[in-house]
């Protein structure tokens, strides 16, 4: 079953000609071409130019020439990373038909690593979505339960992974886009901390919160990824100027004595009795491994999710103001002059959850508001980094849900923004601080995944990895395939 | 009633950078349309901008050299506003945190010296520019300028006349050029001033309602647009009306000034603290480092003409207002080797009349400063008389060739050899007796005549100076 292996050792298989690049692109292939009606993961299959690649990989071997390290892994990308001369699409009508002239710099380092896209994968348009529902194309299943959303907004990268048809997957995430649906899905899913990844060519949704990240079946995979994707980038002033370690060295030092720190606001309220139970077994079982737990307060908790919607909605209102018809992108027929032009191709072009979160940002920035909404989110945001620094003089990492609740149905919360924000009120104080944070399966709840959340000190994706890679050494869940 | 006009600048000027301030795209002028961008200038999807440093060093030079204070912190802003020549739909600029802010400058004019406040100096960037030559009547846009970095100068309302008002922009444009920061090329649209303007009768403290004119692109338009609008906001106050607080459009072909839009119809430009950049921060040793490499400013070199080259204070303020028109002098002095006085009526005189009237920019002067003192000493050394080098230096000016080439092609030379000389006057002498003999008899103004009569037969090309004294010599011999 080669499209369930992971990427490690399906790099291991290629290279000792065990396998070839070529056999496991088709593989994936065929799996897409045989599940994805049913699934929806992806928005573009780039079958051809994969194989291309896969066979180029394969000659060089044959000659003699040596393989960059993921070189022949199937991989998919969310369709808001720009890939020059294939379709970045955002999800949006209003990109239907944009074929970006570059490419995102993530995609340019896995090329270099030798990584081979099959494709775009869905997601809610412009990432502004929990349950990848908002896209103006298609809708993506759950594989564990296709009345069930995959969760969003990465939805098709996650569901794609967990159904074999892609290695791996790259996502972004704002306020829990990669960790929240990799949670719903059953996958690894890692959100760097902000500055870590460039954002160079991943289409802007909220400038200071956006990250690219790792979607993958285990751990030891997503390390092996962040080891390609990560490192200061000049084309992006906010990417920092850090060492990147080797994410691998150091899996398997284990955690004894490690110190967690377990967020009581994390546990209150709304949360699924199954889910509750699933983490607290985790707890148990880190605990079992040698670290030391105990229970932590982040109180600013509760207004973590309000400062995240005034910010990001801020920061997109001016980031989508750029789709206005002129350039490039959807424009609107017969306009008779430019007023018209703009409301009509904003009108038609954007769906209604942008449309909503561009009002909302327009809102919190005009004057005479922006005191009282962007202003105070900041502050609000600065106290909710505050909560997490004061802990983390005392824990190595928090562990806790990544959601409150297992997936759940298609439609179940359309008609409910305010109940489908609340969904991502685990994953957003993170953004918000700029930590990084690892979603693993923990096991189920009404036989669907629950995600476990490992939350880290800025820079410390290694510590998370650490701890992700020991619990995966005793549990079995990560092992797991949706019956699809 | 008697009415204070109270005038305050705002001067954008497009920095002399080779490349944008977001990207590498050049800023050179012109090109064809499109063809100086790049997906970041273009704002496609998923690029971002990175800070050009040259932008803040020039923003620096600018702060310095106008008595500012340099921000240790500064951020850039989005203003948020839809315009098809602008392609992210904000423009990336500074809000509450400019590079500079409290500085001021020094005019001089009749009136004496005064000081204008500036409140602050901030860096932005240009749009591009839209066309409207389309046969079908469609508008298209040229996003070459767009992302040229622009500083935009802010004074304080301290200037009460248009004369002030002008004098206030020479001078900064002089120490844009100076400092090279910008090259002010007006005609290409690199230095626009926008004029915030209101009266007030006079004594009275509280300021009355101003309106603002964009975009003025040259001192004449500047002036005219003040003086018309002063002009126009007295006579609805005497009239008894209202003044608007408004935005409004001077057209200085026309002479037409037409409200663009009133204060209710302003945008509302939603600033926020740009996501995609980080803060700026300067340190002592950074700005220290630009101030110690600061050139020669306007006022420093104007007191060294006066001081050390001893040339009238009028002279050396014309000619130090524009440093090309002040290194073009100055080169000119020094392979001259004659007075600076005799350069600077050349230069005041022959050389901005014709700058003037072929509407040359003084950083295009067509010759070398090597040629004028050429030509200088062509007439010391008597070869040329001053009104023929008048005519060689015009010619000069269109052809580029070199004074001595010049001055033979037109057959301009002065005969200075005495000896052909001699002979013409022998000639003259043998040919009128008449006037000898007068001279020769007391009537020293026959001396006149013979001269005139030499200068006849030689078309005008006889040295003056060596006739009288050759003439002199014969006739009293």
């Amino acid at each position: 079953m080669l499209h369930y292996m992971t990427a490690r050792e399906l790099s291991e298989r290629i290279r000792n000609r065990e396998v070839s690049a070529e056999e496991t692109v088709s593989s994936v292939l065929g799996r897409i071409e045989k599940l994805d009606k049913k699934i929806g993961s992806y928005i573009t299959v780039t079958a051809e130019r994969a194989l291309e690649e896969a066979r180029r990989a394969d000659r060089r071997l044959k000659e003699g020439g040596s393989l960059p390290p993921l070189a022949g892994i199937p991989m998919a990308l969310k369709d808001n990373m720009c890939t020059q001369d294939i379709p970045t699409t955002c999800a949006s009508k209003m990109l239907e038909n944009f074929v970006p002239p570059y490419s995102a710099l993530v995609y340019e380092k896995l090329q270099r690593a030798g990584s081979v896209l099959v494709g775009k994968t869905n997601l809610d348009e412009f990432a502004m979505g929990s349950s990848t529902e908002n896209s103006a194309f298609k809708k993506t299943c759950n594989p564990w339960d296709q009345g069930r959303v995959p969760g969003g907004s990465s939805g098709g990268s996650a569901a794609a992974v967990a159904a074999g048809m892609a290695a791996f997957a790259l996502g972004s995430d704002t306020g829990g886009s990669i960790r929240q649906p990799a949670a719903l899905c059953g996958v690894v899913g890692m959100k760097p901390t902000y500055g870590r990844v460039s954002r160079y060519g991943i289409v802007a949704f909220a400038s200071s919160l956006d990250q690219a990240g790792p979607i993958t079946r285990d751990v030891r995979d997503c390390a092996f990824v962040l080891n390609h994707i990560c490192g200061y980038d000049r084309r992006d002033s906010t990417s920092a100027d850090v060492d990147v370690p080797d994410f691998e060295a150091g899996l398997g030092k284990g955690i004894k004595g490690m110190r967690i720190g377990i967020p009581s606001e994390y546990f209150g309220e709304g949360i699924q009795p199954g889910v509750r139970d699933r983490v607290t077994e985790a707890i148990g079982v880190l605990e079992g491994l040698g670290a030391v737990c105990d229970e932590v307060s982040l109180p600013h908790t509760d207004y973590a999710l309000s400062a995240y919607y005034i910010i990001s909605s801020a920061e997109a209102s001016s980031n989508l103001a750029r789709y206005d018809g002129i350039r490039y992108g959807y424009r609107a027929e017969g306009c008779q002059d430019l007023d018209e032009l703009y409301i009509k191709t904003r009108s038609e072009g954007f769906g209604e959850e942008v449309k909503r979160r561009i009002m909302l940002g327009t809102y919190a920035l005009s004057s005479g508001y922006y005191d009282a909404y962007y202003k105070k989110a900041q502050k609000v945001r600065t106290l909710v980094k505050k909560d997490f620094e004061r802990v983390f003089k005392n824990y190595d990492i928090l562990v806790c849900p990544t959601t409150p609740a297992v997936a759940f149905r298609a439609g179940e919360k359309t008609g409910d923004p305010l109940q489908m924000y609340l969904f991502d009120v685990y994953t957003i104080p993170v953004n918000t601080a700029g930590l990084p944070a690892l979603s693993i399966p923990c096991g189920f709840a009404d036989n669907l995944p629950v995600g476990l959340q490992l939350i880290g000190k800025p820079f410390a994706e290694q510590t998370l990895l650490r701890a992700g890679y020991a619990y995966q050494g005793s549990t079995e869940f990560h092992k797991e395939h949706p019956q699809v | 009633m008697k009415y204070e006009t109270v005038i305050g600048l705002e001067i954008h000027a497009e920095l002399a950078t080779d490349t944008k301030i977001f990207c590498g795209c050049t800023t050179a002028f012109g090109g064809e349309e499109n063809t100086h961008c790049c997906p970041v200038c273009l704002g496609l999807p998923g690029t971002l901008p990175v800070l050009n440093r040259k932008v803040i060093e020039y923003a620096v030079k600018a702060g310095l050299s106008t008595n500012c204070e340099i921000s240790g912190f500064s951020k850039l802003d989005r203003k948020n506003y839809f315009y098809p020549d602008l392609p992210k739909a904000y423009q990336i600029s500074q809000y509450d945190q400019p590079v500079c802010k409290n500085g001021y400058l020094e005019i001089r004019g009749d009136f004496g010296s005064k000081r204008i406040g500036i409140t602050r100096i901030h860096i932005e960037e240009d749009a591009g520019k839209l066309l409207h030559e389309a046969e079908d009547g469609s508008t298209l846009v040229d996003y070459n300028r767009g992302g040229v970095p622009l500083i935009e100068i802010v004074s304080e309302p301290d200037m009460r006349s248009a004369e002030e008002a002008r004098l206030y922009a020479e001078k900064i444009k002089s120490i844009l050029e100076y400092t090279g920061v910008s090259d002010c090329r007006m005609q290409e649209g690199s230095l626009r001033f926008d004029v915030n303007l209101s009266v007030r009768p006079e004594g009275s403290e509280k300021l009355g309602t101003r309106t603002e004119m964009k975009n003025l692109n040259s001192f004449r338009a500047l002036v005219n647009a003040i003086e018309n609008e002063s002009r126009r906001q007295i006579g609805v106050l005497e009239s008894g009306g209202l003044l608007l607080q408004e935005t409004r459009k001077w057209d200085d072909v026309t002479g037409e000034n037409t409200s663009l839009r009133s204060k209710e119809e302003a945008q509302d430009y939603r600033y926020f603290p740009e996501p995609d950049l980080v803060p700026v921060l300067l340190d002592e040793e950074y700005i220290e480092g630009i101030r110690r490499k600061l050139p020669e400013l306007p006022e420093v070199r104007n007191e060294r003409y006066i001081r050390e080259w001893g040339l009238p204070e009028y002279d050396a303020g014309v000619i130090t207002a524009s440093l090309p028109l002040a290194v073009f002098f100055e080169e000119c002095v020094k392979s001259y080797g004659g007075g600076p006085k005799t350069v600077s009526n050349w230069v005041m005189g022959e050389l901005m009349r014709l700058l003037n009237e072929k509407g040359i920019e003084a950083d295009q002067i067509p010759i070398p400063p090597g040629h004028l003192a050429d030509l200088l000493k062509l007439v010391d050394g008597g070869t040329v008389s001053s009104s023929a080098a008048k005519k060689v230096f015009e010619e000069m000016f269109e052809t580029g060739e070199q004074p001595e080439k010049l001055v033979e092609r037109l057959g301009l030379s002065q005969i200075s050899d005495e000896q052909a000389l001699t002979d013409i006057i022998r000639k003259v002498m043998e040919e009128n007796p008449q006037s000898v003999e007068d001279y020769r008899g007391g009537t020293t103004k026959a001396m006149g005549f013979l001269v005139g009569q030499t200068m006849r037969r030689t078309k005008g090309k006889a040295n003056p100076a060596l006739v009288n004294k050759i003439l002199k010599q014969l006739l009293e011999q």
